[in-house]
């Protein structure tokens, strides 16, 4: 797998393996966030910001463990790395555009137990991608969650306004989308190699 | 909602009243991800029962140790080391399993449910109590992956645990194992729960 081709990486992360609608990694904040059309694609850049630091801090994290044998401790250290980015990137955010910090809420700090994060860094070192390599994949990652995101947040705009039956209201509603969503991506199935 | 007095309390409430998927819709990665077979489904539910009880445990008896400033980070190391465990005894009792659950078995670390009963309810309490609701939240947890694994494999591949139950006419739906099939099934199990809520709802004051 280690020959992938850059482009053929980033089609596979960003369309045909969607993390949130192939792999259902991320539905937490997928169905939390998506209300609203501009908080969404916000989060989606903070996810993406923080999978490329810590994709790349875990190809640095896994060469470490190997040369010294201790892969039992991978997924320890890949959450601690984690959790310190998402911390750096909450800072960040709190400084720049505190409107923004506020809209996020809790999601902000939830980003460090976004499954989409750990499990990009999993899924790159099971695939032995190189460091370019992995950072595309971050890329293609991060740009398929933001699009999940953005179009899951334009359906369910205009489904405030539609009259729906009180019982079907909320979760439910929101992953019959889903749902739907996720068979359209199906369509994208032929592109990756 | 009222506090719960027995410790037969704390283990029922996730059962039935708190279910941490249909009721509180928590851990839903996992959940739709691996549940397109009720074997998956099972295993996958009881990693995680193992993890939520020894990390409620843990957390509970460090309570008084753990500074303010840094729980999170300490639950999650907490929860990292148990779920290294569980997936290398995965590893040693089945390969073939372990294939299948793939990196889902890693990602127990990042479910939202265990973070948050460490959080809302092992910090705060004593460890007995703490292992009761760890138990009964893992077995909400594992009946609620059961509920949908069952159904999707029954649906997509006619069988159930490998054994067909079907004439051999039946059509599979092979929606139900695709990625969208999770979504549907999941999005049928909340609906009925919310009709039951409501339809008991409308009973108690009339």
């Amino acid at each position: 797998m280690t020959d992938d081709s850059l482009w053929t990486i980033f089609l596979n992360a960003s369309l045909v393996n969607n993390f949130v609608l192939a792999y259902f990694l991320g539905i937490c904040p997928f169905l939390g966030v998506s209300a609203k059309l501009a908080t969404a694609s916000r989060m989606g850049a903070a996810v993406t910001f923080v999978m490329l630091v810590s994709s790349s801090c875990a190809y640095g994290i896994h060469q470490l463990l190997t040369a010294i044998d201790a892969p039992y401790l991978r997924l320890i250290s890949f959450i601690a790395v984690i959790a310190s980015t998402v911390q750096l990137v909450e800072m960040f955010i709190k400084k720049v555009s505190p409107t923004l910090f506020r809209a996020l809420g809790i999601f902000l700090p939830l980003i460090t137990t976004n499954c989409a994060i750990l499990g990009l860094a999993l899924f790159q070192t099971n695939k032995g991608y190189n460091f370019v390599q992995c950072i595309v994949y971050a890329l293609g990652a991060g740009v398929g969650f933001t699009l999940a995101l953005v179009l899951m947040a334009g359906l369910r705009e205009k489904l405030e306004l539609a009259q729906v039956p009180d019982v079907v209201r909320g979760t439910a509603l929101a992953l019959v989308l889903a749902g739907l969503l996720s068979m359209a991506f199906m369509g994208f199935g032929g592109l990756g190699g | 909602m009222k506090q719960p007095t027995t410790g037969t309390d704390e283990f029922v409430k996730g059962l039935w009243k708190e279910n941490p998927v249909f009721i509180q819709v928590l851990g839903m990665c996992p959940v739709l991800a691996v549940s397109n077979t009720a074997r998956n489904a099972l295993a996958m539910g009881l990693a995680t029962l193992f993890v939520l009880v020894l990390s409620n445990a843990v957390v509970s008896l460090l309570r008084d140790f753990i500074p303010k400033q840094v729980r999170i980070a300490t639950y999650i190391l907490v929860i990292a080391s148990f779920v290294t465990v569980v997936d290398y005894v995965i590893q040693a009792i089945s390969l073939d399993l372990h294939k299948a659950l793939g990196a889902f078995i890693s990602l127990i670390v990042v479910n939202c449910l265990i973070l948050g009963r460490a959080e809302a309810f092992a910090s705060k309490n004593t460890v007995g109590r703490s292992i009761l609701d760890g138990l009964g939240m893992g077995l909400g947890f594992v009946f609620a992956l059961f509920c949908l694994g069952a159904v999707r494999e029954i649906l997509g591949s006619g069988s159930l645990f490998g054994v067909h139950l079907f004439h051999e006419g039946f059509q599979d739906w092979v929606v139900m194992i695709l990625p969208s099939g999770g979504f549907f099934t999941l999005a049928g199990w909340l609906l009925l729960f919310n009709w039951l809520r409501q339809r008991r709802g409308a009973e108690v004051p009339g």
